[in-house]
Parts: C-alpha cells; sequence; structure tokens
C-alpha cells in the first residue's frame, strides 16, 4: 500500500505510489492534449458565425415547424408501411442468411476450423463493419431508388449482427446436453437439432426481435439515400423547407419508434 | 402403446406454450407476409440492369484506387477522427451528471425524470435525423457531426451507466456514509469506484460506435468520411469508393479489436 511518511513520523495513506501518479498525470495530458488538438482541428473547418447564430435559427426552426401539418400524415401511412416492410423483410431476409453463417462460424459446430470457420467470420465482420446506410447508399447505384436497395441493405448489416450474437450463443452452450444426445448414437444433423438448437432458441428469439426494433430504426433514414420509406418524404420535405411537414413525420417516427420498442421489450421479457 | 412408440410420439415442447397464441403468431405472421410483398414494388428490369454495374464495383476492389483522390480521403478521415475523438470526450463528461441524475438510488424525483427524458430523446431519434436538425442549425461542416455524436453518446452512457449505479453493492455505500461522508465524497469513495470499470468499458465501446456513426454523418453534410463516399459515389469513381469502404473497414476492426481489448483489461 503506497505510505508518504512526514518529518514528524506521521504514516499517511495515499491512493498511487508516486510513479503511479506520474503515469497517470502522463495519461490525462496525452488524452487532454489529444482532444484539444482534434477540437482545434474541427474549429479550424467550422463558420463560427453560424455557431453564434445557432440559438436565433434553433428558435426559428422551432417557430417554423410548430404547429405541424397534421392533414399530411394520410399521404404518410404508404410510407410508413414501407418503412415496416424494409425493416421487417430485411430482418426475415437476414435471419435466413445469418444463422447457417452462424452455425458455421462457431467453433463447436463448423464443419471445418481451418477453412470454414475464417470465411464465415470475415463475412460476419465485413457485414458489421459497413453501416446500413452506406450499404444503402452502394445498392440503390446498383439497383435504382426504391424497396429492394432498402432491404437488402437492412439484409446485409443485420447478418453480421445476429450473426455475431448466435454464434456466441452456439459457442457458450452446455456441452453435457450435446454429449447425452450423441451418447444415444445420434447422427450430426440430430445432434443440432436435439442438443444444440433448443439451448440456443430462446437466445435466437430474443437477439432477432431486438435487430428487428433497431431495424425501424434505422429504416426510417435509409429513404434519404433514396431506398425506400418514409426517410424520402423527410428528404423531400426538408428539401422544399416544409419544416411542418417534417416535424410532421418526426412525430410519426417518434410514435413507431416508440411502439416497436416497447412491442421488443415484452416479447424479449416473455422470451428470457 | 408400448415405450418405443411412446418414444417416437414424443415431441420437444414448442417455445410458445398456449395453442390459440402460437397459431395465431404463425397466421399473423404469414398474413403479414403476404400482404407485404404483394405491396412491395420492385423494378425488376432496372435490378437486372443493375448487375452489370454491380459487378464494375466489385471489379473496382481489385485494385482499390488510393491515389487519385487521396487529399479529399485524407481530409474526410482526418475529420471523421476528430470528430470520434471530441464528440466521446464531450459525450462521456456530460454524461456523467445526467447518469447521476437518472440513478433511482441517487437523485430526488423531479431530477431523475428531467434526466430519463434527457436519454429517451437522445436514444429515440437516429444519429443522422439529429445531424440534420443541427446541420440545419450551426451550419454545415464537422462541428454538426461532433454535437450530434456527443447528444448521442450522452443517451447511450448515461442510460447504461445509471442502471448499472442502481445495481452497486448498497452495503459500501452506506459504510462510507456512516463515516460522515457529505454527497460528493459519497460519490468518489462509495459508487466510483465500484462503476468505474464499466464505466471505462463503455466509453471504449462508444467510441467505436461514434467512428462508425461518423462514417454516415457526411451524408447529410455534417463532415467526415462519409461524404468523401458519398461524392466518390455519385461520380462513379468506384476505385475511390472501394478504398475509402476498405478504410473504413480497417480503421472499423482496430477500434473493435481495441475497445474490446480494453473492456477485458479493465473487467
Amino acid at each position: 500500500m503506497p505510505v508518504v511518511t512526514h518529518e514528524q513520523g506521521t504514516r499517511v495513506w495515499m491512493r498511487r505510489t508516486r510513479a503511479g501518479d506520474l503515469v497517470a498525470w502522463l495519461g490525462w495530458l496525452i488524452g487532454v492534449a489529444l482532444t484539444v488538438l482534434c477540437f482545434q482541428f474541427i474549429s479550424d473547418r467550422t463558420i463560427w458565425g453560424f455557431v453564434w447564430d445557432a440559438p436565433a435559427q434553433a428558435a426559428d426552426l422551432l417557430e417554423r415547424s410548430v404547429p405541424p401539418r397534421w392533414s399530411y400524415a394520410h399521404e404518410l401511412w404508404r410510407a410508413m408501411w414501407d418503412t415496416l416492410n424494409i425493416a421487417t423483410l430485411g430482418t426475415v431476409l437476414a435471419i435466413a442468411t445469418a444463422v447457417p453463417v452462424a452455425f458455421l462460424a462457431a467453433y463447436n459446430t463448423t464443419p471445418s476450423a481451418l477453412l470454414v470457420r475464417p470465411v464465415a467470420l470475415f463475412v460476419i465482420v465485413a457485414s458489421r463493419s459497413v453501416n446500413s446506410l452506406i450499404w444503402a447508399l452502394i445498392l440503390v447505384i446498383i439497383f435504382g431508388p426504391g424497396m429492394l436497395a432498402g432491404i437488402l441493405a437492412i439484409a446485409l448489416r443485420s447478418i453480421g449482427f445476429i450473426g455475431k450474437l448466435l454464434y456466441e450463443a452456439i459457442e457458450e452452450i452446455d456441452p453435457t446436453q450435446v454429449e447425452a444426445v450423441t451418447a444415444t448414437g445420434a447422427g450430426r444433423a440430430q445432434v443440432l437439432a436435439w442438443g444444440i438448437v433448443p439451448q440456443v432458441m430462446p437466445a435466437f428469439a430474443g437477439i432477432s426481435v431486438f435487430r428487428w426494433d433497431i431495424n425501424i430504426r434505422e429504416a426510417t433514414v435509409l429513404g434519404l439515400v433514396g431506398a425506400g420509406g418514409i426517410g424520402m418524404q423527410l428528404q423531400a420535405s426538408i428539401n422544399t423547407l416544409a419544416w411542418p411537414q417534417v416535424s410532421m413525420i418526426l412525430i410519426l417516427i417518434l410514435g413507431t419508434v416508440v411502439v416497436s420498442e416497447w412491442l421488443s421489450a415484452r416479447v424479449r421479457h416473455a422470451i428470457i | 402403446m408400448d415405450a418405443r412408440a411412446a418414444a417416437l410420439a414424443w415431441r420437444p415442447p414448442p417455445l410458445i406454450e398456449a395453442a390459440w397464441l402460437r397459431w395465431a403468431v404463425y397466421g399473423g405472421a404469414l398474413l403479414y407476409l403476404v400482404l407485404a410483398l404483394g405491396t412491395l414494388e420492385v423494378n425488376w428490369q432496372r435490378a437486372a440492369e443493375g448487375i452489370e454495374r454491380g459487378g464494375r464495383f466489385l471489379a473496382a476492389f481489385f485494385p482499390p484506387d488510393f491515389a487519385s483522390h487521396w487529399r479529399e480521403i485524407e481530409e474526410g478521415l482526418l475529420e471523421s477522427l476528430t470528430m470520434t475523438v471530441t464528440s466521446t470526450v464531450f459525450g462521456v463528461i456530460l454524461s456523467v451528471p445526467v447518469a447521476l441524475g437518472a440513478a433511482r438510488n441517487l437523485a430526488p424525483l423531479p431530477v431523475y425524470l428531467f434526466c430519463r427524458a434527457v436519454i429517451a430523446i437522445s436514444r429515440t431519434f437516429q444519429e443522422v435525423i439529429i445531424a440534420i436538425l443541427f446541420v440545419a442549425m450551426f451550419g454545415f461542416g464537422p462541428l454538426a457531426g461532433m454535437i450530434t455524436l456527443a447528444f448521442a453518446t450522452i443517451g447511450f452512457m448515461a442510460k447504461l451507466l445509471a442502471e448499472d449505479i442502481e445495481d452497486i453493492e448498497r452495503s459500501q455505500a452506506e459504510a462510507v456514509r456512516a463515516t460522515g461522508a457529505s454527497w460528493f465524497q459519497l460519490l468518489a469513495w462509495g459508487i466510483q469506484p465500484q462503476v468505474l470499470p464499466r464505466f471505462i468499458g463503455l466509453s471504449a465501446y462508444r467510441f467505436d460506435i461514434n467512428f462508425r456513426e461518423s462514417a454516415v454523418l457526411g451524408l447529410v453534410g455534417a463532415g467526415g468520411i462519409g461524404d468523401t463516399l458519398n461524392n466518390a459515389l455519385d461520380r462513379y469513381e468506384f476505385g475511390t469508393a472501394a478504398a475509402v469502404l476498405l478504410i473504413i473497414i480497417a480503421i472499423v476492426l482496430a477500434c473493435e479489436y481495441a475497445s474490446g481489448f480494453i473492456r477485458r483489461a479493465v473487467q
């Protein structure tokens, strides 16, 4: 324990040794310096006149967007339905792809740890590291604007998410159950169906519903790059500076997100 | 019935126990799928034409073109990285008071409700939507992106940290309080040591998320590498786009490994 002895001989407890103090101080110094440097960089690229004007701008924006244009809501139901479909169909597609990938990636179910597992892990990593909006940007160029690009973008991003959590769940199963099923003389497929699947089923259902909830949030902005859904209306309203419509859309998104979050929490609570 | 027939007839219990609910869920899912696929508008002809363009895009990865627009890539990358660092630092600092207020065992009810409302607002909207509003307020550039990410960080960190504070070992806090400690001393010696490892872990994780998000904020004018990527794709410069994507993936992987390492080290 670090202790400092004073001249009078009284010993006082210290939190760190002197070297520890120095290291902590150096760490803080580097951290603060880095932050200041980074902020300096951003500050150089900022027109501060606009920033000082921000409170006035915010007040102006609020004034223009209140009251929301309630009558605009009927033009939005169709877009909202499309948004829900993009999220749901994208999730379904992702589940269908991610389940086999997860079984190939988990070390206890993969057919070949040397050849297949790295490929499956690469698929998961590649899918996870690209944001769904970027996937959408690329897919819109390939398939043209519309819901197909949105569904595929959601699916491509979700494969990594579901695949990663599912393969971790598979690796954490209780091996004794698998051993018991194997001991009855079951084949590989039977071990999978009776020893492994029942154990990961609750985790799998929870992960899927959780991702669906996230996907609804993501699907609301895909339209900004032309991939369908309510984001297209949002983009159009912003481009024409129709702020009452923007606030109407934001209210609708808020309601949908709250409902989907509540639903997903209920389902996950019921399963686990 | 003999034992063999009984064993063969046995089926595992289904995930949803009540039969009517199970069938209602299956039926509802089927009905939804029919309805959703029925209203799906897909221009298959356009999609088929796009395959060729997709092939060109994939071909652009071999080899990607780092050189011809390196200046733009470098600028976007620096913007993204600086945005990530500053937004994480500011967001984490600001999230601490919000988290303290949102922990029911520390804050009185009015403060608790206010802080929970802040968290809910910050978490509901996608970062990109918040960025649109901040760009309208603060003008184009990385500052709007930084403020967006800091705002999103507050909701994320405060929620998880508040839950952690609510789950602390009470006896330690009580022991500190019994020595006559003030509220701030209680925080420093009774609570901070218990939540610090998770706090550091969450901050590292959020750093990782902030970089990923900073890569898309450029699409709405909030600066960063997303802007470079968008420009490259708009001009059909697939080689540059491929280079940007590879750089993003590499940095995301590096961040993920670093944040995983930090989280394992402190826990």
